[in-house]
């Protein structure tokens, strides 16, 4: 028997399951892109008044953009991983994990299926890039897209350590509080961490997320552009790739140990 | 469906299809399995019959390859498996007790992916996945998402969901639980047709001796060890008689009461008392007699079944509702509903 024929055919399984589920259900798509709009437009004109990046006249709906960006993703991927916690026990997940398929496969195929609802998410949310002051054909996809999969694979190999570990829904929701949205408030998604606030500065730079919505603003406005972190995209890319790296590392680590229920 | 080719009857110097020796598991200091030993013959269906506790859900998660045993091994084949060996995985369906099917996803999708976890190529799958529906009854269905199936109907997609790669040895959690009278005949039929087609092995834990019957043999699970293997024709023959059934209040105290005076060897069960005992018919008039009118509820003469066995194998009741072998609704048609068995406690309880 050929154990990676079994673990190729996981990991497109589960794949395939969260892509069917995600563009099956309506509800789903329109809270996926009325979500993160009523976001984007309520805080950002809220804080448009008040908002003043120094050195700029950007406004804060464009500042605000790429972050949100980041939020989409950030949200979908704890919100899909989440579903493993119920999944493994009552639901379809069981069958998987009594299959043939190798532990790591299985993390493998479930951190596809998550990140590409998630980057679905984000591509809906993107379809407003002009609305933002980002037309289409001055983004720069390549590294857009390059940042937003990295992270997207970061956050659901940590959504699924976590909702591994955890094991219960209510535990999830507290980690998730004090541990995954913390990672995005404090990424410059909402404002920037200026010279005269150094623990922030440095609370930031520590922060992985921080990288891929800096790497989102260099994307989308180009080089210089106001809220990045000081130094080159590449830089950003090496740190997502390294974050999704880990974490992978992780979920197939946790989910190895001992046993499935 | 008929690809697997396992001959239902292999010759005697075959070795089981699955065997375990000495697996053993503890959760901290509780040991749920004891030194567990069995050997399954391919094409036989072969239970654990045991009550909630004695650790049939153990036995389920480690032979599914949810659990790596504390200790002991599992063969498969003759040919011993190592830990995380996915050799067992690859050749077994699981059913659980809790559901496994996508509820967004269609019943038939549910099979397809199924299948494709097995690498089972695509078009056999569709094909298999069309056999099933059509055998489960779920073939007009076979668009609707798994959640909007009635409980039985999910219940037969499970099934179909464990057989779609064409397992040789099915493993099976409690499998009728909520399964009503039709489904649980049905079920049964299409394990019993896969045998027959193809010689499927299937491997099931109960507590009901309903489905106990069911089985070619039976392992009887008490505190973490088999204590004994055999026919259900041959663990109900063990107990000799009759039992006297004594539907009343008051079962401990009772028992004791018709032991003294009546000199017989009685139990508090369920409901009531039970009396095992040669020529049981002829205690019923002396327990009348004994005790005042409307002390009982109703008396019953009825053959052993497989909580009488369990009974006497353990001293524990199986735990499943009213007095010891009344099986229920889903009563299989065997010995144990024969006509010496009286209806009484149990149906008028359900």
């Amino acid at each position: 028997m050929n154990g990676a024929r079994y673990d190729a055919a996981a990991v497109a399984v589960l794949w395939r399951r969260d892509l069917l589920r995600f563009f099956r259900q309506p509800s789903r798509l329109v809270g996926a892109l009325g979500q993160p709009v009523l976001f984007w437009a309520v805080i950002g004109s809220g804080m448009a008044a008040t908002f003043r990046m120094p050195g700029t006249d950007v406004g804060y709906l464009a500042y605000f953009y790429p972050g949100v960006v980041l939020m989409v993703v950030l949200f979908a991927a704890i919100f899909t991983t989440l579903s493993v916690i119920e999944d493994r026990h009552a639901g379809f997940l069981q069958a998987v994990l009594a299959g043939p398929a190798s532990r790591g496969a299985i993390v493998l195929g479930k951190v596809a299926g998550s990140a590409s609802v998630a980057l679905s998410q984000a591509a809906l949310f993107l379809l407003l890039a002009p609305l933002a002051g980002f037309p289409y054909l001055s983004v720069n996809w390549p590294l857009l897209v390059a940042a937003l999969a990295l992270a997207a694979v970061g956050l659901a190999a940590l959504g699924f350590a976590v909702a591994w570990v955890v094991d219960n829904v209510q535990g999830y929701h507290a980690i998730q509080m004090t541990l995954l949205v913390p990672l995005w408030v404090v990424s410059g998604a909402m404002f920037p961490a200026g010279p005269d606030r150094p623990i922030l500065a440095a609370l930031v730079r520590a922060n992985p997320v921080a990288y891929a919505v800096s790497a989102a603003r260099l994307a989308l406005a180009g080089p210089g552009a106001p809220g990045a972190l000081p130094g080159p995209a590449g830089r950003d890319l090496a740190v997502l790739a390294l974050f999704a790296g880990a974490n992978l590392l992780l979920a197939v680590l946790v989910a190895r140990r001992g046993a499935a229920r | 469906m008929t690809d697997a080719g396992a001959t239902p009857r292999p010759g005697a110097a075959a070795p089981p299809r699955l065997a375990a020796r000495g697996l053993s598991f503890a959760y901290g200091d509780r040991r749920v399995l004891d030194g567990v030993d069995f050997d399954v013959r391919a094409g036989e269906i072969f239970g654990f019959l045991g009550p909630n506790g004695a650790g049939k859900s153990t036995l389920f998660a480690i032979l599914a390859g949810l659990l790596p045993p504390a200790g002991g091994e599992i063969r498969l084949d003759g040919e011993r498996l190592g830990p995380r060996s996915r050799a067992l995985r690859a050749r077994m369906g699981v059913v659980f007790q809790e559901p496994s099917l996508d509820a967004k996803l269609s019943a038939r999708e549910n099979l397809l992916l199924g299948a494709a976890l097995f690498a089972v190529p695509r078009a056999d799958a569709a094909r298999r996945a069309d056999a099933l529906l059509e055998a489960a009854g779920l073939a007009e269905r076979a668009g609707d998402p798994a959640g909007r199936l009635s409980g039985g109907m999910r219940r037969r997609l499970e099934l179909a969901r464990a057989l779609v790669h064409a397992p040789e040895v099915l493993l099976l959690d409690e499998p009728t639980t909520g399964l009503d009278a039709a489904a649980f005949r049905r079920a049964w039929a299409e394990i019993e047709a896969q045998r027959r087609s193809r010689g499927l092995t299937a491997v099931l834990t109960t507590h009901r001796p309903d489905e106990a019957e069911r089985c070619d043999r039976l392992a009887v699970l008490s505190h973490g060890r088999v204590v004994a293997v055999d026919t259900p024709a041959a663990l109900r023959a063990s107990v000799s008689g009759d039992v006297v059934v004594v539907e009343a209040e008051g079962g401990a105290d009772l028992a004791g009461e018709i032991a003294s005076r009546l000199g017989v060897d009685a139990r508090a069960v369920a409901g009531g008392v039970a009396v095992a005992r040669d020529r049981g018919h002829e205690l019923v008039p002396r327990l009348v007699e004994a005790f005042p009118p409307g002390r009982f509820r109703s008396v019953a003469v009825r053959r052993p079944t497989l909580a009488d066995a369990f009974l006497r194998l353990t001293g524990e009741d199986l735990g499943e509702g009213p007095a010891p072998g009344a099986g229920g609704p889903l009563d299989a048609p065997g010995p144990s509903a024969s006509p010496g068995r009286a209806a009484t406690a149990a149906e008028a309880r359900r």
